[in-house]
């Protein structure tokens, strides 16, 4: 126990540590926040009328978001399996910043939640025991109940491995091994419950298709992965940690048969709506093409499809996912493509034409996007300092001292570019 | 290390109500502003769910609400918990033949349930048809605005909640906040709802509306007449809906809901789906009926129908 508090104690010493870099960085997401938190503060007091969400549309900009941050958690599996099932070195050696992201991305979805409900003084009535959580009967229970395992398993794993790091010995397997192992259907399972969150609401014939699921699934398999490539090369160069080329070009070979899988079951749905041409074809008319007269998504969906496309053939062809500059660009034009695609593009066309047939045409508003950029400002300030702490111990740069109780700090800047010696270093290395 | 194991575990074998004390705390001095910390306060943030209160509790809390609602709109309010009657199971039949497109059922339904007038919340949606297309909700107009009704060509559809056998409301919600009553009528318990909306995603009938904003109910037209389920008056960010003016059909000396009553046409039709004698029993089995969006199996206990 007291090992622990030493611990805990070292990186919150370790966390007032760093570069003029790290502290601006750490400033700017703060005002973020607070321009966030000010905006919310606003909507508590006003009620959801300051956002742009109706009866007809009665969920906007925040579960679009939650929707597409459930996906980013994914991310974390795609190393997991490649590092602990297949035992492939240079991806284990930085598995556990997958499951860092798995937990910033985990409190950005939940927050997304927390601001979209209309009583967040109630949100004890869904604590079981003292509240009435609806299990298993309301997919939402399934939803809170997996997000939240998810959560605590992947900060539990994480934080067990660094902990152990810092004591200087191997993490003991016996322990880390099983739940590594369930953390693979539990990151299945979040987009599984997400997606049967829709696919189950006959009202809605926009969600109520089978292939939602999967797609959720593929979908996930790009976005996060994406998203996270990008960060590896930010983290590299700025910080000491190394995270060899080839990992990175094996996670955007998985990325292209990912989004292979996406299109594909896209167009499985889109030929069905389209064919057989039912009434349930209006929402997929007023998202592709508009209809009556309403087409504020369609110029967004057809962006979303243009740069997904683009990506996949990116990523598909080895000379293009092995150049830095085509990659990150089709990581680029993925994380948007899938963000515009399971966002907005999924949740506002369940909603428009309504269940009576009127139109409501939703854009948020700023209170939305101000609260919204405050919540991701709090996700990356979340993975920055999960980061402060995990990079320095991975390096060997943040371990107890030679006391056993003192923590050495050999990492005192963090955020700071390396020398242009190291990285052509990198470059030369095979 | 064990002495420290034992004391964690009695720091945090909380009870309840401490739980909940301590919940409270941390949120209340962050969310309730200072001047409305009074003791109904705590108590209405502490309420259980109305189907867990005993018989004591529930009257304490009735008493509570009458008291705030009285103060607030400045007349004697009673709020009822009237329990579904025995034998009774409610439905509703609308005559598409009659039905002229008024909306005077909207307004009267809006002054006799407290819906908020600003921003407006309407329960009943009128949708007019074309008779050329029929029944197609999707060339459905709400918002026609012609100097008189009916116009020529179109018939008009008043569309509430359809009162679901197989509600897909109730199964969505996360907290229960929503169920069926035995008489067959879907509520909310306000004071425990708390705002996610799935029940709104849920319903195919648009029937649920949200409280985007505290409502806005003049004292002069608030209805002092109320239960607990129905037209009191409901704080901001919770859900609410038709639910058949129980606080009149539920009375033993039973009114009609006010729609019903208001319609200038007769095109409404009230009653008993037990009693074989009852009017809707007899619009059921004698007249040309139908349901709507029949195949997604919510079973509504709202029938419309053709007279002529």
């Amino acid at each position: 126990m007291q090992k622990v508090w030493a611990f805990v104690r070292g990186c919150l010493l370790l966390l007032g540590k760093g570069s003029k870099l790290y502290y601006a960085w750490l400033s700017a997401l703060m005002v973020l926040i607070a321009i966030g938190v000010f905006a919310y503060a606003n909507q508590l007091y006003n009620g959801l009328i300051v956002t742009a969400m109706r009866d007809q549309v009665s969920w906007g900009f925040y579960i679009s978001n939650f929707t597409f941050t459930v996906g980013v958690a994914a991310a974390a599996i795609l190393l997991v399996i490649p590092a602990y099932v297949y035992h492939w070195k240079p991806i284990k050696e930085i598995a556990i910043l997958g499951e860092l992201v798995a937990v910033s991305a985990m409190v950005v979805c939940l927050l997304f939640v927390t601001v979209d409900i209309g009583r967040p003084d109630r949100f004890w009535h869904l604590i079981p025991k003292i509240g009435i959580l609806n299990f298993p009967q309301s997919l939402l229970a399934w939803d809170v109940v997996v997000l939240n395992t998810y959560l605590v398993l992947n900060f539990g794993i994480a934080s067990y491995m660094l902990y152990s790091y810092y004591y200087r010995r191997e993490p003991n397997m016996k322990y880390v091994f099983p739940l590594l192992m369930f953390s693979i259907p539990a990151a299945i399972s979040i987009h599984t419950v997400t997606a049967f969150l829709y696919n189950g609401l006959a009202a809605r014939p926009f969600w109520n298709a089978s292939i939602l699921a999967p797609r959720f699934l593929a979908s996930a398999f790009c976005s996060g992965p994406a998203g996270m490539i990008l960060m590896f090369q930010v983290v590299r160069k700025w910080t000491n940690i190394e995270i060899k080329d080839k990992a990175i070009f094996k996670i955007a070979e998985l990325i292209a048969y990912a989004m292979f899988i996406n299109l594909f079951l896209l167009g499985a749905e889109l030929f069905k709506e389209y064919y057989s041409d039912t009434v349930h074809l209006a929402p997929v008319k007023y998202l592709y093409q508009g209809l009556d007269g309403h087409s504020d998504l369609v110029s967004f969906i057809w962006t979303a499809t243009i740069f997904n496309l683009t990506a996949f053939f990116l990523f598909l062809i080895p000379q293009t996912r092995e150049n830095y500059v085509t990659l990150n660009i089709g990581c680029v034009l993925m994380f948007i493509g899938v963000y515009i695609e399971k966002g907005m593009g999924l949740v506002i066309p369940g909603f428009v034409p309504d269940v009576l047939g009127d139109f409501y045409e939703y854009s948020p508003t700023g209170t939305e996007i101000m609260v919204s950029i405050g919540i991701w400002a709090t996700g990356l300030l979340v993975f920055t300092l999960l980061m402060r702490i995990a990079v320095p111990i991975m390096n060997g740069d943040f371990h107890v001292g030679e006391d056993g109780v003192k923590p050495h700090i050999g990492d005192q800047l963090f955020l700071v570019r390396k020398r242009v010696a190291v990285e052509e270093e990198d470059l030369d290395s095979p | 290390m064990s002495d420290m194991e034992e004391h964690d575990e009695r720091v945090f074998r909380l009870t309840r109500r401490k739980a909940l004390k301590g919940l409270a705390l941390g949120i209340g001095t962050m969310v309730l502003p200072a001047k409305d910390a009074s003791a109904s306060v705590w108590e209405s943030f502490f309420q259980k769910h109305f189907r867990e209160l005993g018989r004591l509790e529930r009257q304490k809390i009735l008493a509570r609400l009458e008291k705030e609602y009285s103060a607030q709109y400045k007349k004697s309010v009673r709020v009822k918990d009237t329990p579904p009657p025995e034998g009774v199971l409610f439905g509703y039949a609308l005559d598409l033949s009659r039905c002229v497109g008024c909306r005077r059922c909207v307004y009267g339904c809006v002054t006799e349930n407290n819906q908020s007038r600003d921003p407006q919340i309407h329960w009943i949606k009128v949708l007019r048809l074309s008779k050329e297309r029929g029944v197609d909700l999707e060339h459905s107009e709400q918002y026609y605005n012609p100097a008189t009704v009916p116009q020529e060509g179109y018939f008009y559809m008043p569309v509430q909640c359809q009162q679901c056998e197989n509600p897909p409301c109730t199964k969505v919600c996360p907290v229960q906040a929503t169920w069926k009553e035995t008489d067959g009528i879907v509520v909310v318990d306000y004071n425990w709802c708390i705002g996610c909306r799935y029940c709104m995603a849920a319903c195919p009938y648009g029937a649920r509306h949200f409280n985007w904003k505290k409502p806005g109910l003049p004292a002069g037209d608030m209805n002092p007449e109320t239960h607990y389920l129905g037209n009191r008056p409901r704080p901001v960010g919770v859900v609410e809906k038709c639910t058949f003016c129980m606080q009149r059909t539920r009375e033993p000396d039973g009114h009609y809901p006010a729609c019903l009553e208001v319609c200038p046409v007769g095109a409404r039709k009230f009653g008993n789906l037990l009693d074989p004698t009852s009017e809707i029993r007899n619009v059921i089995e004698n007249k040309r009926v139908f349901i709507l969006k029949e195949d997604l199996n919510t079973q509504p206990k709202f029938y419309y129908f053709y007279s002529v």
